[in-house]
């Protein structure tokens, strides 16, 4: 059990998909417009990312090593399909924001990427328990900037408005926009990350070789 | 320490221009267009500079300051960033849209990028697109003797009759620093004399456009319009856009030919966004387009060492 937990950390801190690991950007990109299109899209490709993991592992004895991309594909492009039809019946609003960007949940590289790295190789219940950790860091990543983006873009968060319009900076709405928030979370989440890992310990005396040192020559003046 | 001799790698031969030296020429160059902005727009055009400026500089102060940086602000490139920010608004933009810009221009694309030498576009003009999309309404009001008009570039796209003399002087519509052709012509021929900037940038533009508009004139069933002509050459950002931005020496190509190059470029550009595009004007997004392209301009107009042969094809 305690290895599920694991899972679920690396998932969603330590290999966060989103900042971290900088995987299935073509969605993250797009169509985080809002908070509740960012964190639809989260969800759906957690769905289908948990249940491709089962699938996955519970077929990686019977799956001949040289066909294995297109099994996965197909299991893959089968639950899609599934989770499409679902969204279609009973969310359509979130089916019609989402648009092509759900069957294209079936190339997205997380999906393929924990396919072949962690479900192919795992019992069962770990690789589900991975699906979880990486679907709802996945989740989090583009909820964090469908928000960001929905308050600076439209003035307004999950459809809510409260700043006017006339004071809404539009650009954030627009693809350019996705780009300057998805790198200020990362820089954020890096100093948080980097704050708490060990500090490197400065080279003590100048050696001259100022390529590979990480201070300006001011800095070294201050501490001599 | 003065007997002792020095052994220092090259170059041994250094010139006495400084960066705060060029600045300081490009903000003198400018005077005459912020000059004119402010009469013809009234004190709020004063204000909105003033507040542009300050706000430049100050982002990359406080940039520096907490980054642990060496302060750079005195080499006064931070200061023309805002300035030239300043003159491509409108001059009824909200102040605060003017402090953002001026916020985005210095911090995201010069500072983020490593600061002044390695920002890959301009910054003024990324910030003056940034606005354009992000406010639109605001960006594109402008209001001229206190009434609301359209700039002679867009009554021009609607087929409508504009006072070339009065573009050239700048007694018309526009953003603050772009109306006066003939204040930016007085600046940059003043660049010019101190050999701040050379000739091929600008002229190749200038060229290169003009020959566009000529052929799309008679393309166009307008016949040889030399009216035409001289307005979309006086109207809009044209002027101060290929005197003072397109010869920002961060984001043109180095090589003599790669600026003719260039020039080309941002003509061709400029002529089709403005005569194809929905919006009059194309000057902005063709130099900040341009300077994308820079890096593989430089590439294929590097020159050939002395005394080696040309590559055998």
């Amino acid at each position: 059990m305690n290895k599920c937990v694991e899972r679920l950390y690396n998932g969603i801190i330590k290999e966060n998909p989103t900042f971290v690991l900088i995987l299935g950007m073509c969605p993250t990109l797009a169509v985080t417009t809002s908070l509740i299109n960012g964190a639809g899209m989260g969800l759906t490709t957690m769905v289908v990312l948990a249940l491709s993991n089962t699938l996955i592992s519970l077929l990686r004895k019977f799956i001949p090593d040289g066909v294995r991309m297109p099994a996965f594909i197909v299991i893959v492009a089968s639950l899609v399909t599934i989770v499409q039809f679902i969204l279609q019946a009973y969310l359509p609003s979130l089916n019609d924001a989402l648009g092509i960007y759900i069957p294209l949940i079936v190339v997205n590289c997380i999906i393929l990427g924990r396919a072949e790295s962690y479900a192919s190789k795992n019992p069962v219940l770990p690789s589900l328990f991975d699906g979880i950790g990486m679907g709802l860091g996945f989740t989090v990543g583009l909820s964090f900037l469908g928000a960001f983006r929905e308050i600076l873009g439209s003035g307004s968060i999950a459809g809510f408005q409260f700043i006017p319009e006339d004071y809404c900076i539009r650009i954030f709405g627009l693809a350019p926009g996705a780009f300057f928030v998805l790198a200020a979370l990362i820089a954020v989440q890096n100093k948080i990350r980097l704050a708490h890992g060990k500090k490197v310990k400065a080279v003590e005396e100048c050696t001259g070789h100022c390529a590979t040192c990480g201070k300006t020559c001011e800095e070294r003046k201050e501490e001599d | 320490m003065n007997e002792m001799l020095n052994v220092s790698s090259n170059p041994h031969v250094r010139d006495k221009g400084t960066t705060s030296g060029i600045m300081r020429d490009v903000l003198i160059a400018l005077l005459p267009a912020t000059v004119v902005g402010v009469c013809v727009f009234g004190i709020r055009a004063l204000v909105l500079i003033l507040v542009t400026v300050a706000s430049a500089v100050a982002t990359e102060a406080i940039y520096e300051k907490l980054m642990h940086k060496k302060i750079t602000v005195g080499d006064l490139s931070a200061a023309v960033t805002g300035l030239l920010l300043a003159l491509n608004l409108p001059v009824s933009l909200p102040v605060w849209m003017a402090v953002l810009g001026a916020v985005f221009a210095v911090l995201v694309v010069k500072q983020l990028f490593g600061g002044l030498g390695q920002n890959f576009m301009n910054p003024a003009l990324a910030g003056r697109c940034f606005l354009l999309i992000s406010f639109g309404t605001a960006m594109t009001k402008f209001t001229f003797d206190g009434v609301t008009t359209a700039t002679p570039l867009a009554q021009l796209k609607a087929g409508g009759d504009v006072n070339v003399l009065k573009m050239f002087l700048g007694n018309t519509a526009g953003t603050i620093g772009e109306t006066s052709a003939l204040a930016l012509l007085v600046g940059a021929i003043y660049l010019l004399a101190k050999k701040i900037i050379s000739l091929r940038i600008p002229v190749a533009y200038i060229g290169t456009f003009a020959i566009f508009i000529i052929l799309y004139a008679l393309g166009t069933g307008r016949g040889f319009d030399l009216n035409f002509l001289a307005a979309h050459l006086c109207g809009g950002g044209l002027m101060l856009g290929a005197w003072y931005m397109a010869t920002d020496y961060v984001t043109s190509p180095i090589t003599p030919k790669g600026q003719i190059v260039f020039g080309i470029c941002l003509g061709l550009l400029t002529g089709i966004f403005r005569t194809c595009g929905s919006s009059a004007e194309g000057v902005s997004y063709a130099i900040i387009f341009c300077n994308l392209l820079v890096p593989l301009i430089e590439k294929i107009t590097l020159p050939k060492a002395f005394g080696r042969e040309a590559k055998a094809k």
